[in-house]
């Protein structure tokens, strides 16, 4: 897998990289809530990994601490149950589980960033691309970065977000790529015809 | 915590004098500040007994500050402090008299109401543009500076439609001045640009009348009666305020936002060009509604939900005015027949867009064949006579007889200080120059060849 490679190469430059659910599922480990569609993706991935690399993606954490920062795919409150979070309630269980200052996260294919205030709850923003937020440390923020692989706001591009942490501010951005050669390497491969076409339409 | 003394150094820079002492925070010139600008640091009033609220404001000030690209109509932030040990926010000591300084003098003729008021609306506008609503406009936080343009101060409640609203979720009750709040602000909406619009107006209002156009309300209800009570129309406070200028206020004051201005820019347009305000029924009004209609509004504003505010900044126009450029006597009828045409495809494609139409003359003095008037109007009739095959609304389309030596430079001034978005003129030495030096698009129309 090219793109394990990649990110193995990063990881031994010091990348922080955490578990995911279809990581786990290729793992063969019990992941609930996946369509027909991941599953035949997930089976074909399985076949094709090598060792070292199935090696690698077991010895992956599902979730990272470093200082006040918490790494995690899905909910920091139990990372491995892959829950989903789609909303304050979601957000602020997750953020009162890590007791961190701000927790990384993705598996919701949308970029948000939570904060805490006065209320029980979680404030949901939606992050506008390239610009700076402050996220000064008193306070507890959750960053959803958003998906590199499979954005679903009807935009192509891919995304990702920039943490300044001397500076305690977090970037959004979004990022054009050839998603036509991506969606055309699904059907050469035999995937199914709907995997190629959501990344042409971004849904 | 104990505001800190004069002589004090907090992460090096030195306290000066304290020049404010204020509920949220205290105000301190600094000494011996390297750099181009005076600067003060402002230390929020934080810790034991004082209120959340205070750090939350100090946070969303420092972050709205940092976001906003240096300008005039606001203070530019140097440094700040950590939230948790040492806040405190270094910026620009803004010069110049604060605006509470005329509300003392109020009422005030109408031209000086209508300067005040101009600037403020640009520097509302430049905020705006920037996606920064202020959201706390009253006297104390303008300072006019001595070149007469107005410096917006305290951002401490202001929004930034780009980035995370911190106080949104902190308040109960509306936060602001209630004297000069718009209505949607009482129900909690915070992201309309629209409402710095109506405080714009109220605050014209006390500068015109010398009285607030809702008095000074001290419950949420008294605050809420501005959502079905009109203010008495202000020449029926001040007679001498002129149709014009009580055109603009009470359109500022609309409960709908969507009847008000759509854009600060628009109220700075309306006051520089006092006779081009399109008046209606608004300037002759003689005294606020009656029983039976405020009656119906109190009604429907017990179930009132603000209308929901326009998209952040590409939707706020600024300014969509464009100028046709009438050569005096010299234009043939097949050119300004092009030109028709070119603002007709114009208009088609942005259906809010302004036309000003100006023709540039010599100055009276220079010419002594024709009394200055005269030529005035006859300048003025041929500008319309072009206009009117356009059938443009009244409100959309201004005529401007600019007295001048320079033409180009008579329409550059025009341009930058209005934001004028293009500029369409007949081909010529000056529409060369225009093309090299104008702030904004310009188009060079040919009339059509012969066949």
């Amino acid at each position: 897998m090219a793109v394990l490679e990649l990110v193995q190469a990063y990881a031994a430059r010091g990348a922080i990289v955490v578990l995911g659910n279809h990581d786990a599922a290729a793992l063969g480990r019990a992941v609930p809530g996946l369509n027909s569609q991941a599953l035949v993706a997930i089976a074909w991935t399985r076949q094709r990994l090598p060792q070292r690399q199935v090696a690698f993606l077991e010895a992956l954490p599902a979730s990272v601490r470093e200082d006040d920062r918490v790494f995690v795919h899905a909910s920091a409150a139990v990372p491995e149950r892959w829950t989903y979070v789609s909303g304050a309630r979601q957000a602020t269980l997750s953020m009162e589980a890590a007791r961190a200052a701000i927790v990384f996260c993705g598996h919701v294919h949308e970029q948000r960033l939570y904060f805490m205030g006065e209320g029980r709850l979680a404030t949901p923003f939606r992050p506008v691309p390239g610009t700076p937020i402050p996220t000064s440390r008193h306070r507890r923020w959750l960053a959803i970065v958003g998906s590199a692989g499979q954005p679903r706001d009807r935009n192509t591009a891919a995304c990702y977000a920039l943490a300044d942490l001397a500076r305690e501010r977090i970037t959004f951005f979004r990022v054009p790529y050839d998603f036509e050669a991506a969606a055309q390497k699904i059907r050469i491969a035999g995937l199914p015809e709907r995997l190629a076409r959501r990344l042409e339409r971004g849904v | 915590m104990q505001p800190p003394r004069p002589g004090a150094e907090i992460d090096g820079f030195r306290l000066g004098e304290c020049v404010h002492v204020g509920s949220m925070a205290s105000i301190y010139r600094l000494e011996g500040s390297r750099g181009p600008l005076p600067l003060v640091m402002k230390i929020p009033r934080l810790g034991a007994g004082e209120r959340s609220a205070n750090v939350v404001s100090f946070e969303q000030c420092r972050m709205v500050l940092g976001a906003l690209a240096q300008s005039p109509h606001h203070p530019t932030l140097v440094a700040y402090g950590d939230v948790e040990t040492t806040p405190y926010l270094v910026m620009e000591h803004v010069q110049g008299a604060r605006l509470d300084e005329w509300l003392k003098r109020a009422p005030l003729a109408p031209q000086e109401v209508a300067r005040i008021g101009h600037a403020l609306a640009i520097a509302l506008h430049e905020i705006h543009r920037q996606d920064v609503i202020h959201l706390d406009i009253k006297a104390t936080n303008v300072i006019v500076r001595p070149s007469g343009a107005a410096t917006l101060i305290d951002f401490g409640l202001s929004c930034h439609r780009h980035l995370p609203d911190l106080l949104a979720a902190e308040f109960h009750s509306p936060v602001g001045n209630w004297v000069y709040m718009a209505p949607e602000q009482t129900a909690g909406e915070r992201s309309d640009p629209r409402s710095d619009l109506f405080a714009l107006g109220a605050l014209l209002y006390e500068l015109a009348t010398g009285r607030r156009p809702f008095g000074a309300p001290t419950t949420v209800a008294q605050l809420r009666r501005r959502l079905y009570r009109e203010a008495p129309p202000p020449r029926s406070v001040a007679p001498a305020t002129p149709p014009w200028l009580q055109e603009v206020i009470l359109r500022c004051l609309e409960v709908d936002p969507g009847e008000r201005y759509s854009s600060a820019a628009q109220i700075a347009f309306d006051l520089a060009n006092p006779a081009q305000v399109a008046l209606t029924e608004r300037a002759e009004r003689r005294a606020r509604a009656g029983v039976a209609k405020t009656a119906g509004r109190w009604f429907r504003a017990r179930n009132y939900l603000p209308s929901p505010p326009p998209a952040p900044a590409t939707a706020i126009t600024p300014l969509p005015v464009i100028v046709v450029a009438l050569a005096g006597d010299d234009t043939s009828e097949p050119l300004f027949e092009a030109l028709r045409a070119a603002t007709r495809r114009r208009l088609v494609a942005d259906g809010d867009c302004r036309v000003a139409c100006i023709t540039v003359v010599r100055p009276a003095a220079a010419l002594a064949d024709d009394t200055p008037t005269g030529r005035h109007i006859k300048q003025l009739v041929s500008l319309r006579r072009w206009a009117k095959p356009l059938a443009l609304p009244e409100e959309r389309v201004t005529y401007h007889v600019l007295e001048s030596e320079k033409a180009v430079a008579a329409l550059l001034d025009y341009a930058t200080v209005n934001e004028v978005e293009e500029i369409l003129l007949g081909p010529g030495r000056e529409a060369a120059e225009l093309v090299t030096q104008a702030p904004c698009t310009v188009t060079v129309v040919r009339a059509a060849g012969p066949g």
